[in-house]
């Protein structure tokens, strides 16, 4: 008996075609991830909290090791533009109901991208090192750059 | 139809994303940008392929997946070929009567890197195209062969260093230049070809709107700047493609029916292509006294292509 391609018996893996003997028009072996348990119909109006990922979505895994440098947010100078929303590359900010609420340090991967597109005078996202704690970081916030007039 | 409203980037921002962190792309990459853009620009169900590229290797390593929706990884060519499939049974299942659901909006995308679009996978892609499926091709143009350590592909420009074009004492890097793929697309009658960016978010999420809505084969050009092989510090992703569409080395455009061009962003200030080359270090041997010319030929053709496209837009034929 075939304990198919992978030999794993996790959770929610279909094998399609494993035992059976098939014709030239069917497909033979492959695997099928669900995104989800149960019923997936309605994702695109979920949050992602209201979501229920399975295990094998990569919302569950972390690339946080990934990174020596991180962002710090700022809430105080933040103005919602959304700027970092739009070009974060890996889904780390978390932004509901047109409010910015914070970064995701699951799944950020410090490329700083958000802080170079941030609007604000100072910038209210900065890299600091990985070991930087974010209070300490927050309270040596820089100050406002005046503009030298030409 | 449902789609999620674009007016501006507060309303844009309320859409819920269904391309998942943690994927493995290189931290600063454009594709996941473009991905998230096309994702969140639609309320509808898509059904989405790739083709062996950098986007299928690192977003679906087992044993985790990062879209939210119905994803097929595909040969090096065939991201066309399967959705143009799933898009025919998708059709006939409803002519007959045989889906669960027939009334839930479906799109159908490819998605694939230039290496597949330009090169492996263009008589697949011309094929679809050319059958007139329902479905929208997006090309992630990184200009070379991203995934298997930056080899030249056809769409790489003139002058580039890449591993398999190595710019030294006797070359400049690549010497011939890049397929005009968007006038190639246009070319079979396409009812919606564009060239799109990630840096004007509007335009890009409109273009995408565009293409879903539209009924028969739509194909999309997209910048995607590469950290790794343009060699460019991650944060400045957005910034190196500033540069690149206010240098006009990527013009932001449209053609509908093969025919009818649209300028969709015009640079208020347009900066030299020196400004652009310069931020990267795949083409840092050009600015050397005996590669100069290069530069030269580069502005010389970006100023070219520039004119045609207006004169192009203005004609309106």
């Amino acid at each position: 008996m075939s304990t198919g391609v992978l030999g794993t018996e996790k959770r929610g893996i279909r094998e399609l075609g494993a035992e059976e003997k098939v014709g030239w028009d069917e497909v033979t072996r492959g695997v099928v991830l669900d995104s989800f348990e149960g019923d997936a119909t309605d994702i695109v109006h979920k949050k992602a909290e209201e979501r229920n990922y399975s295990d094998f979505n990569s919302y569950t895994a972390t690339v946080a090791s990934w990174r020596i440098i991180k962002p710090v947010y700022n809430r105080d100078i933040c103005i919602d533009c959304q700027n970092c929303w739009v070009w974060c590359p890996d889904t780390s900010i978390i932004s509901r109901d047109k409010q910015m609420l914070g970064i995701d340090y699951d799944h950020c991967k410090g490329c700083g991208v958000c802080v170079e597109v941030c609007p604000t005078n100072p910038k209210s996202l900065l890299m600091y090192s990985e070991a930087t704690d974010n209070d300490e970081a927050l309270a040596g916030w820089p100050q406002k750059e005046k503009k030298e007039k030409k | 139809m449902a789609i999620t409203s674009i007016k501006n980037l507060k309303e844009f921002s309320t859409a819920n994303d269904r391309f998942e962190g943690s994927h493995l792309l290189c931290p600063g990459c454009a594709h996941s940008m473009i991905v998230r853009e096309l994702m969140n620009a639609t309320d509808d169900n898509l059904v989405i392929a790739s083709n062996t590229g950098c986007l299928e290797v690192s977003t679906a390593v087992y044993p985790y997946t990062s879209w939210d929706t119905s994803w097929i990884h595909i040969g090096f060519e065939n991201a066309a070929t399967a959705a143009a499939c799933a898009e025919s049974m998708f059709k006939a299942r409803k002519r007959k009567g045989t889906l669960p659901n027939p009334d839930a909006p479906v799109k159908f995308v490819a998605f694939g890197g230039d290496g597949s679009t330009y090169d492996i996978g263009f008589q697949w892609l011309s094929g679809a195209m050319e059958r007139g499926h329902d479905f929208t091709y997006i090309c992630l143009d990184n200009e070379n062969y991203a995934n298997t350590g930056g080899q030249r592909s056809s769409a790489t420009p003139v002058g580039a260093h890449t591993s398999t074009a190595q710019a030294g004492t006797h070359s400049y890097g690549k010497t011939q230049r890049k397929k005009d793929i968007v006038s190639i697309m246009a070319a079979h009658g396409a009812p919606y070809v564009a060239q799109l960016a990630p840096n004007k978010w509007k335009s890009m999420a409109k273009g995408f709107q565009k293409a879903l809505e539209t009924e028969g084969p739509c194909f999309i050009n997209t910048v995607s700047a590469c950290t790794t092989e343009w060699k460019f510090d991650p944060k400045d992703t957005i910034n190196v493609t500033d540069l690149a569409t206010d240098s006009l080395m990527f013009p932001i455009y449209e053609i509908i029916n093969g025919h009818e061009l649209n300028i969709l962003y015009r640079p208020k200030n347009v900066i030299p292509v020196e400004d652009y080359l310069g931020a990267q270090g795949r083409y840092k041997h050009l600015f050397k006294p005996e590669y100069r010319h290069v530069i030269d030929m580069i502005q010389k053709e970006v100023d070219e292509k520039w004119e045609l496209l207006q004169r192009r837009e203005e004609a309106r034929v």
